[in-house]
């Protein structure tokens, strides 16, 4: 009857250890995580990429953005000139806008002039600049990627974009990771 | 409960009436830990979505939110830090 009732227990524990395990997994796949994939280049999109991710960092939900392709022209520093660019990687930077401040909105852009009103609006309604946003962003330790892959394909050069805490380098296995792990995935 | 707010004494008031959605919610996370725990903030934003965000913020992170009232052209929003 003791026997028995020993093996009933041990068994139970080792269910328990393996539930505990499972837990523990499910745990880590949830964590309070923002993960956004960044492509887009438009200035309504950077806005609201900035502003959600502003609005989830003061709710203590760590933020990571990882900006590829066309959102890579919002990371560029338009007081650093790189050296050494080949013929396209040349003609690819001066076709793509220059920094956050210069990018074109995805309607109603007007030839440029869209994105001065907008700016105009902001200002008048107190909404933070984009240039404040990732200021804020820094300091509240949003953490940015920038897709490697893009930044070759494109001719970036590291040196060329904006002085940013920890600005980080990585592929899109980085992403797969961070975002397999966090509770919300967003896609720009 | 308007009354009862309006009667309260705020340990720390922001001022985040001249910002726009997510101002108001930063300048209170960044104020937060001028305060101690079961002290009263008060936020005064002109920013209406703001009275929808403060509350949840405060539900997330466990501080407690006492309410609001509006002011002419702003509003006062008040929680106790956890």
């Amino acid at each position: 009857m003791e026997a028995t009732q020993e093996i009933t227990i041990q068994e139970l524990q080792m269910q328990v250890d393996a539930l505990k395990k499972k837990i523990g997994k499910l745990e880590k796949n949830r964590k309070d995580q923002l993960s956004m994939a960044v492509v887009s280049g438009d200035m309504d999109k950077i806005l609201a990429t900035m502003v959600i991710s502003l609005a989830a960092a003061a709710m203590d939900t760590q933020v990571k953005l990882f900006f590829s392709f066309w959102s890579l022209s919002a990371l560029r520093d338009p007081k650093k000139t790189p050296k050494g660019k080949d013929f396209i990687s040349k003609m690819f930077g001066m076709m793509l806008p220059t920094g956050k401040n210069k990018l074109a909105l995805s309607n109603m852009n007007m030839g440029g002039m869209g994105p001065m009103m907008m700016k105009m609006l902001m200002k008048k309604k107190n909404v933070m600049s984009l240039d404040e946003m990732f200021k804020q962003a820094g300091e509240l330790g949003i953490e940015i990627t920038i897709c490697e892959m893009s930044m070759d394909l494109m001719g970036f050069k590291k040196e060329e974009f904006i002085d940013y805490p920890n600005l980080r380098f990585a592929g899109a296995a980085t992403f797969v990771a961070d975002a397999g792990e966090s509770a919300m995935q967003l896609f720009v | 409960m308007a009354t009862d707010l309006k009667n309260l004494k705020s340990d720390l008031v922001v001022d985040a009436r001249g910002t726009a959605c997510p101002g108001p919610l930063l300048a209170a996370k960044k104020a937060i830990g001028e305060l101690e725990s079961g002290e009263i903030m008060e936020i005064l934003s002109a920013d209406e979505g703001t009275k929808n965000d403060i509350p949840r913020w405060c539900d997330k992170v466990g501080h407690e939110y006492l309410g609001f009232y509006d002011e002419d052209s702003f509003s006062r929003l008040f929680l106790i830090k956890e």
